[in-house]
C-alpha cells in the first residue's frame, strides 16, 4: 500500500500552487477524489446491500406461524407448493451440495494439487507459460457451458461406461464441478508455493535432495496453509455455483445413497424455482432464505480462506 | 571425483522420475479434458457453424436459424454492465491502493471486496431481483440485468486493477509528488499511464465472465424469446428485457423440443470462442505490458 | 407499535439503498461511459412491444407466434417469457405485461385482485389444446397405462416403485426400478397432473424434477427405465407415447389431435391467454392473428391441438 506522505507534498510551494492553480482546478480535483472516495465504500455498500436486501425479503417467513426453521435445516420433505400441506424442508438439498462438492474436492484437490507443484516445481519456462494460460482458458469457460457437457456429452459417457440408469448424477456433477474448480486450485495452490522463499529450496538441494523430496519435506509443509487456503477456495466455489449443477446433477430432492444417484443443490434449486414463485409467496421467501444460507456459507469459507492467507503474508 | 551410484541414489532417483511424471500427469489431465471437450463440441456444431448463424434470427420456433437476437442482447448487457462496474471499480481500487490508510474502516473494506468475490452468482440473482427489479422499481429489464452483472464484475475489477496500480513503484510517486504535485495529479500523470495495461487487462477478463453468466440475468431480464428483425443493431431499449447467448443456450437444452442437433452445439461454441477470444487478447495486452516495464 | 416501527426501517434502509444504487448509476452515467447509453433506443419510438409472459407448456408456441408475426407485422415486437402460468398470472393481474399465457383456468381471487387492482376484469381467450402424455422409452414394452397406476407412480406413499409392478421387463436393463421424471414444482404441467391425476395429493420426492418440458423427454428417451409426462408437443423418435384409459374397464385412448377434441384423451386441457379487460389496438391485433388461420397453423406445428375451423378468427 502507498502511503503518501502525512503532509500534503511540497507543503512550501503551496502559496505558488495556490496562485497558478485555476479555482476550478482544485475544486474539480476535489470533487474527484470525493467520487474516488465513494466508489472506495461502494463495495462495502455493495455487500451490506447484498445481505440486506436477500435477508429483507426473506425475513417476513421467519414470523411465520407455519414456518419453523428447524424444520426448514433438518427435514427433507420439500413440498412448496403443496395444496394439503406446504413443507419446506431444504436438508436433502443441503446433503446434495454437500456430497456434489465433496466429491468434487476428492477430485480437484490431489489434481489440482499435484498440477501446481508440477507448474511451480518441476517445469519453467514454455512449458509453465503454457500451462497457466490453459489454467486461465479452463477458469474463463461458463458455467452453463460446463452445465450443457455435463447434460449431453458427460451424462452419455457415464450411462456408457458405468451403466448407470440415469447419467445426471452425482458424478456427472461431481466430475463437471471439480475441472471447473480445478483452476482456482492450481493459481492459488501455485502462489503458496511460490511464497516458499526460495533459500528453503537452496539448502534442501545443498543437501542432496531431489525435486520430489524437496517437495515432500520441505514445501509442502512450508506451504500448507496456503494449500489450504486454496482448497477453501475451491470449496466455495463448489458450493456457490448454480448452473453447471443444475443441468448437471439431475435435480431429485432425496437425500443420496451413492454416486449415481441424481440430487438437487441448495443453488439449483433456487435457479429453478425462482421464476415461478410469485412475489411475496411463502415460497419465494424460502427461496430468499436458501439464499441467505448460501450467502453465509460461502461467507464463512472464503473468510477462513482470507484470515489463512492473510496469515501467510504476516508471516 | 567420482561417486559410486548407491542403491540408496537410485531409489532416489527413482521416486524422483516417479514423482514428476505424476506431476506432470495430473497437470495434463487438465490440458487434455480441454482439448477433448472444445473438439467434440466443434466437430458436434460444425454443420451449423457460418456466418449465417451469426447474424440470422432464430427461425422455426428456434429450431434452426442463428442468434443475432441473443448475441446483440449479450453485447448489451457487456457494454452496460462494464460501463458501470469498470469506472466505479478502478476508481475504487485507486482510493484503497492510492487514498486508504491502514485501518479498521478500510481492512473492511477489503474484507467486503473479498467476499462481494465469494459470493454465489445465484445470490447475486436474488439480489437484483429484490434491489433493481421491486425496489428500484427497474422491472425486469436490461437496466436491471446488467447492474446485477456489474455488481457481480466489480470486486474482481477492484482485486485487479489494485494489483496493476500497486506494480507501480513507489519510487515514481515520490517523484512526483517531490516536483509539487498533488495526490491527484501524480495519480493522473504517473500511476495511471503507467498500469493502464494492468486495468485494462482485467477489465476484459470481466468481459468474457459477464457475457458467459446465466444465473444473474435469468431473474432480472433476460427473456425467452424476443421477435427481432434481421440485422437490427438496436432491437432493444433498455427497460425492455433481451435474450442473451447463455441463456439461449440453457433454453435451447432444456426447453426447446426438436431442435436442429448442432444449433445449441454451435451456441456453445460461440460462448467458447468468445471467451477464448477476450482471453487471448488479454494475455497479448499483458505480454505487451511486461516487455514495455522496464523497472 | 414495534411492528410498525421496524417496517418504516426497513421502507427508509430501501429507499437509501434504492437512493444510492441511482447515485452511482448517476455517477458513472456523466463519468465516462462509452455511449452505451440511451441512443440504443433511437430509430424504433414508433415500435410497440407486447410483452408476453407465462406458462411454460405454452412458451413454444407463443414463441413461434410472436416468429411469425415478426414478418406479419414488423413494426410490432412481441416479448415471451417462461416463468409458468402462475407467474404469467400474477403478472398480468399487477398490470405489468399485456398477455398472460396459462395452462390452468384463472383462480377465483386472481380474478378479484385483478378487478381490485386495475379495475378491469381480465378476459379469456381459449387458443388451442394439448393432451398431457405419459411419456416411457420406444423400446419400453409398456402400450398403455391408467389414470390409478400414473398416480401409484408418482404420488406420495403410491404403490408402485418398480416396472414387475406393472407386469414389465424392459429389455436390456438389469434395473426393475421406475426412474420418475417429473417437472420442477409449481410448473402447470406439474400442477395439472396433481390436480387430474394424483387428486391434489403430493408428489412422491426423489424424482428428477427436469426445469423444461423437452429435458423431461430427452431423459426418458435416454434411460429405458425411465417414465415422465410432458404435452404431446414435445415427442422425439426416441420415446412413446403411452395409451390411457381413464379407469381400468374404459378404452385407452392415444394422445392424438382427434381424442384431443372429442375430448376421449383423459388428461386433456384447454391452453389459453389473458388479457386486462378487452383487448385494444395492437394487443387484439396480435390475438386475433393468433386465433386466425395463420396463427393456428404454428399451434400445430408446434405439436398442439389448433382450435377446430368453427372457433377460429376471421381474418
Amino acid at each position: 500500500m502507498n502511503t503518501p506522505p502525512t503532509s500534503r507534498p511540497a507543503e512550501e510551494s503551496f502559496a505558488v500552487r495556490k496562485a497558478t492553480r485555476p479555482a476550478w482546478d482544485v475544486l474539480s480535483e476535489r470533487a474527484l477524489e470525493i467520487l474516488i472516495y465513494l466508489c472506495g465504500i461502494s463495495a462495502i455498500v455493495f455487500v451490506l446491500g447484498i445481505f440486506f436486501f436477500v435477508f429483507k425479503e426473506a425475513l417476513p417467513i421467519l414470523g411465520n406461524s407455519h414456518f419453523s426453521l428447524t424444520q426448514f435445516l433438518f427435514s427433507d420433505q420439500w413440498y412448496p407448493t403443496s395444496e394439503l400441506n406446504k413443507r419446506y424442508g431444504v436438508f436433502a438439498m443441503i446433503a446434495g451440495t454437500f456430497s456434489v462438492t465433496a466429491l468434487a474436492m476428492l477430485i480437484a484437490v490431489p489434481f489440482g494439487l499435484g498440477a501446481a507443484i508440477y507448474i511451480s516445481e518441476f517445469c519453467g519456462g514454455r512449458t509453465k507459460e503454457t500451462l497457466k494460460v490453459v489454467i486461465e482458458l479452463l477458469a474463463a469457460i461458463p458455467s452453463v457451458v460446463w452445465g450443457f457437457i455435463g447434460l449431453t456429452v458427460m451424462s452419455r459417457l457415464i450411462v456408457n461406461y458405468t451403466g448407470a440408469p440415469v447419467g445426471v448424477n452425482i458424478l456427472n456433477g461431481g466430475i463437471i464441478l471439480a475441472l471447473m474448480s480445478v483452476p482456482i486450485i492450481v493459481s492459488i495452490g501455485e502462489d503458496a508455493l511460490k511464497a516458499v522463499p526460495d533459500s528453503y529450496r537452496e539448502a534442501g538441494l545443498a543437501l542432496g535432495a531431489t525435486r520430489w523430496q524437496l517437495v515432500r519435506r520441505v514445501l509442502l509443509p512450508a506451504a500448507k496453509t496456503g494449500l489450504l487456503a486454496a482448497v477453501l477456495l475451491g470449496v466455495g466455489r463448489g458450493v456457490g455455483e448454480t448452473m453447471a449443477v443444475l443441468m448437471a446433477t439431475g435435480h431429485a430432492v432425496h437425500i443420496p445413497h451413492g454416486i449415481f444417484d441424481s440430487v438437487r443443490t441448495l443453488t439449483a434449486n433456487i435457479a429453478a424455482e425462482l421464476g415461478e414463485a410469485p412475489a411475496n409467496s411463502d415460497h419465494y421467501r424460502v427461496l430468499f432464505l436458501t439464499g441467505v444460507l448460501l450467502f453465509a456459507l460461502t461467507f464463512i469459507v472464503n473468510l477462513a480462506a482470507d484470515l489463512v492467507v492473510r496469515g501467510i503474508r504476516r508471516r | 571425483m567420482m561417486f559410486a551410484i548407491t542403491p540408496h541414489v537410485r531409489r532416489k532417483q527413482r521416486h524422483e522420475t516417479i514423482a514428476k511424471w505424476v506431476f506432470f500427469g495430473m497437470a495434463a489431465s487438465m490440458i487434455v479434458p480441454l482439448v477433448l471437450i472444445i473438439g467434440y463440441l466443434v466437430e458436434r456444431a460444425w454443420p451449423s457453424l457460418s456466418l449465417g448463424f451469426l447474424i440470422d434470427v432464430p427461425a422455426r420456433g428456434m429450431k434452426e436459424g442463428g442468434v443475432w437476437p441473443a448475441l446483440v442482447g449479450t453485447i448489451y448487457l457487456v457494454v452496460l454492465s462494464l460501463a458501470v462496474s469498470a469506472p466505479v471499480g478502478v476508481l475504487a481500487a485507486v482510493y484503497l491502493n492510492e487514498y486508504a490508510r491502514d485501518n479498521w474502516f478500510n481492512r473492511i473494506i477489503n474484507l467486503a471486496v473479498i467476499n462481494l468475490a465469494g459470493v454465489p452468482s445465484i445470490v447475486h440473482a436474488l439480489f437484483g431481483l429484490g434491489a433493481f427489479v421491486y425496489a428500484a422499481r427497474f422491472g425486469y429489464s436490461i437496466i436491471s440485468a446488467s447492474l446485477t452483472l456489474a455488481i457481480m464484475t466489480l470486486p474482481v475489477i477492484i482485486a485487479s486493477t489494485r494489483e496493476a496500480l500497486a506494480s507501480v513503484p513507489r519510487t515514481f510517486r515520490e517523484a512526483c509528488w517531490n516536483v509539487g504535485a498533488t495526490r491527484w495529479q501524480t495519480i493522473k500523470a504517473v500511476v495511471l499511464p503507467n498500469s493502464i495495461s494492468g486495468i485494462l487487462t482485467g477489465i476484459i477478463l470481466q468481459v468474457s465472465r459477464a457475457a458467459g453468466e446465466t444465473a444473474p440475468i435469468m431473474f432480472t431480464g433476460a427473456v425467452f424469446f424476443k421477435a427481432v428483425q434481421k440485422g437490427d443493431f438496436f432491437p432493444y431499449r433498455l427497460h425492455e428485457q433481451c435474450m442473451a447467448l447463455s441463456m439461449h443456450l440453457y433454453t435451447l437444452s432444456t426447453q426447446v423440443p426438436g431442435v436442429k442437433e448442432s444449433v445449441p452445439f454451435a451456441t456453445a461454441v460461440l460462448l467458447l470462442g468468445a471467451v477464448i477470444l477476450v482471453n487471448a487478447t488479454a494475455i497479448i495486452l499483458r505480454g505487451y505490458l511486461r516487455a514495455r516495464k522496464k523497472w | 407499535m414495534k411492528q410498525r416501527a421496524h417496517t418504516s426501517l426497513t421502507r427508509n434502509l430501501t429507499s437509501t439503498f434504492a437512493a444510492g444504487l441511482a447515485a452511482c448509476l448517476l455517477q458513472t452515467g456523466c463519468g465516462k461511459s462509452p455511449g452505451s447509453g440511451p441512443d440504443s433506443g433511437g430509430g424504433s419510438a414508433s415500435k410497440v412491444t407486447i410483452q408476453n409472459k407465462g406458462s411454460d407448456t405454452m412458451v413454444n408456441l407463443a414463441q413461434g407466434w410472436a416468429e411469425e408475426y415478426k414478418k406479419a407485422a414488423p413494426d410490432v415486437d412481441v416479448e415471451v417469457s417462461g416463468g409458468g402460468s402462475g407467474v404469467g398470472i400474477a403478472a398480468l393481474v399487477k398490470g405489468t405485461i399485456d398477455i398472460a399465457n396459462a395452462s390452468r383456468n384463472m383462480k377465483a381471487e386472481e380474478i378479484e385482485t385483478a378487478r381490485k387492482n386495475t379495475g378491469k376484469a381480465p378476459k379469456e381467450f381459449i387458443v388451442g389444446y394439448d393432451s398431457l402424455a405419459i411419456y416411457v422409452h420406444k423400446d419400453n414394452p409398456l402400450n398403455e397405462i391408467t389414470l390409478d397406476q400414473v398416480a401409484q407412480i408418482y404420488m406420495e406413499a403410491g404403490r408402485i416403485t418398480k416396472w414387475s409392478d406393472l407386469g414389465v421387463k424392459i429389455p436390456g436393463s438389469s434395473s426393475d426400478e421406475i426412474v420418475r421424471v417429473s417437472r420442477q414444482s409449481s410448473s402447470g404441467t406439474y400442477e395439472f397432473l396433481r390436480e387430474h391425476v394424483l387428486n391434489k395429493k403430493d408428489f412422491k420426492l426423489g424424482s428428477r424434477d427436469m426445469n423444461g418440458s423437452k429435458e423431461v423427454v430427452e431423459l426418458v428417451g435416454s434411460t429405458p427405465t425411465a417414465i415422465g409426462y410432458s404435452g404431446m408437443g414435445y415427442a422425439t423418435p426416441a420415446v412413446k407415447m403411452l395409451k390411457v384409459r381413464k379407469t381400468a374397464t374404459e378404452p385407452a385412448y392415444e394422445p392424438s389431435v382427434a381424442n384431443t377434441l372429442a375430448k376421449t384423451y383423459p388428461i386433456a386441457r384447454s391452453l389459453l391467454v389473458y388479457t386486462l379487460g378487452e383487448p385494444q389496438g395492437p394487443v387484439k391485433k396480435y390475438i386475433d392473428w393468433a386465433m386466425s388461420d395463420a396463427g393456428q397453423r404454428v399451434v400445430e406445428a408446434s405439436g398442439y391441438v389448433p382450435l377446430p375451423a368453427g372457433a377460429r378468427a376471421k381474418p
